[in-house]
């Protein structure tokens, strides 16, 4: 069977840079949540939605976006995972927990890491608060987690 | 709708976890070279070609680049395709719609996917770099993410499940191209198989295989020239919903991409009851409970019903609709080949070329594509032009 051949495998690795540009919305939020441990989303005028992260435009309007408002830092659990394997890229050994967390005040969810890994812990609905890194740099991962409320 | 255009041909590879005895290239000439046969053509007849492939998953950039030539792009009209889970089918589309056009008179479409040369979750993880990479990168995590909010809003249980791992298993038995064929797989071994990411098991997920699946198109006096039985192109339809999934509200639930449309496509095509009208289904399970969520979305049954109709056995081989003869993803999954083969494997049963997994009297399909987080492909295919 042609599976069953072992033929030349050419092994290998690469480095791969980047420096990915953020953009002036995405830059302030990032901003705000080093400077002031502030979670901000931005207003919709055509939707009204909230969306978090703050977002140059709606995507469903298609209209750019204009009130900055701040979210959370407390919100409700919708759903979550618990990943039981480790993989190279994620920020933690395994097992690792996320879960999608609509923050109060915001009409979007943020999908974020969970400190509780435990299944029968983590029921959908559950409030949860933002636990802040304490050495902060500009990133999503300046939300260390949220852990149960 | 354009010219009526039909799929005239169908090749794919043998597709299992790893092809050592071919590289990307000839992984695509191989499924070329097989439609080519079956549509009873040479590379000569073929106007354009499509590529459709997940570019970052074999660790190199530019698939028409590098392997275009394996689907006989040189000196022709050929690019790629690439739109997640769905390029199989965004490809197939783009493919007919090459044809229906009238600009072209043929058109070859080639996904392929070579899993074993690159890291699925390096490329997953080469999306978005600010906020998913760090978080929810990787494809299992990012689908259990929204099963446990289905199966509290849908009521669905494991073990029905498990029940489409194993149809999909012993579906794939009777399918010589399919990857992982298991005839005495049970719901008890699915559920024990080990939790991959809460609460999904390996066995209840797709495997990575490297394969490919070609398809070839004609326009309506080319194909009824080639072809006893062309598979016509009734509906072609392409709906892409948010990439971040904290915009998306209860992904498997609302599938709104994939609601869209099917319900465009129904209407093009005069469908109103699709469990009795289609004939055989070909719809895009990334793992077992989407499978389940699909069969709601598309209308086989109301919301919460989804699980009934496996437990039911309406969409096994002898059912009344049986989704997925070929084993579905779950079975083999080639990713950009994914989509693809479920055009192709629709095709050949109306071509009546489906050997062992041949459903009789074939004359309605559909089709689907799941990709990205929640983007949606439908095409329906039939006997009749119109």
């Amino acid at each position: 069977m042609s599976d069953r051949f072992k033929g030349m495998v050419l092994e290998g690795k690469l480095d791969l840079p980047f420096s990915y540009s953020a953009g002036r919305t995405a830059s302030r939020f990032f901003i705000e949540l080093r400077d002031h441990q502030r979670i901000m989303g931005k207003r919709c005028p055509r939707c009204n939605r909230v969306i978090v992260p703050a977002q140059l435009f709606c995507k469903e309007c298609f209209t750019k976006t204009d009130d900055w408002v701040e979210v959370g830092p407390e919100g409700t659990l919708i759903t979550f995972t618990v990943v039981y394997r480790k993989e190279s890229h994620h920020p933690k050994d395994a097992p690792l927990a996320y879960g999608i967390i609509r923050l109060d005040g915001a009409d979007t969810s943020l999908v974020h890491l969970l400190a509780e890994t435990d299944v029968a812990q983590l029921q959908p609905g559950r409030r949860v608060r933002a636990v802040f890194s304490k050495k902060r740099i500009g990133h999503i991962l300046d939300i260390n987690h949220f852990e149960m409320a | 709708m354009g010219r009526r255009t039909a799929i005239i041909g169908t090749g794919q590879t043998r597709h299992c976890s790893k092809r050592e005895d071919v590289n990307q290239m000839e992984l695509v000439y191989e499924a070329a070279t097989a439609a080519l046969k079956d549509a009873e053509m040479t590379v000569k007849d073929i106007d354009a070609v499509v590529l459709a492939n997940m570019e970052l998953f074999e660790g190199r950039a530019l698939p028409d680049m590098w392997c275009g030539e394996g689907a006989g792009a040189f000196m022709k009209h050929a690019f790629k395709i690439s739109t997640g889970g769905t390029s199989g089918t965004s490809g197939a589309i783009s493919g007919y719609y090459h044809v229906a056009s009238g600009l072209f008179n043929t058109a070859m479409v080639v996904g392929f996917e070579k899993h074993s040369d690159g890291n699925t979750s390096a490329g997953m993880a080469l999306t978005d770099p600010f906020w998913d990479r760090h978080i929810a990168a990787a494809a299992i995590g990012n689908f259990a993410l929204s099963v446990s909010e289905y199966m509290a809003d849908r009521g669905v249980t494991e073990e029905q499940s498990a029940k489409v791992a194993v149809k999909a298993r012993r579906n794939a038995c009777n399918n010589p191209h399919a990857h992982l064929q298991m005839p005495d797989l049970t719901v008890k071994e699915v559920l024990e198989s080990p939790m991959l990411a809460y609460p999904v098991h390996r066995l209840e997920m797709c495997p990575q295989s490297d394969g490919a699946c070609a398809i070839i198109y004609a326009g309506e006096e080319l194909a009824k020239k080639k072809c006893s039985r062309p598979a016509w192109v009734r509906a072609a339809v392409t709906r892409h919903d948010h990439i971040y999934l904290g915009e998306v509200k209860n992904r498997l639930s609302t599938i709104r991409s994939l609601k869209e449309a099917a319900r465009v496509a129904y209407k093009m095509v005069g469908i109103k009851e699709p469990l009795k009208e289609f004939d055989v289904a070909e719809i895009y399970d990334p793992l077992t409970y989407a499978e389940i969520a699909w069969y709601e979305a598309l209308g086989f049954c109301k919301d919460r019903e989804g699980g009934r109709l496996i437990d039911d056995g309406l969409t096994r081989m002898d059912g009344e609709l049986p989704v997925n003869p070929s084993g579905g993803v779950i079975s083999t999954n080639p990713v950009g080949a994914s989509g693809t083969i479920r055009v192709a494997e629709g095709a050949l049963q109306i071509h009546g070329k489906g050997g062992k997994r041949q459903v009789p009297d074939v004359n309605l399909v559909l089709v689907t594509g799941y990709g990205v987080y929640c983007w949606s492909d439908v095409m329906i295919l039939s006997g009749r032009p119109d």
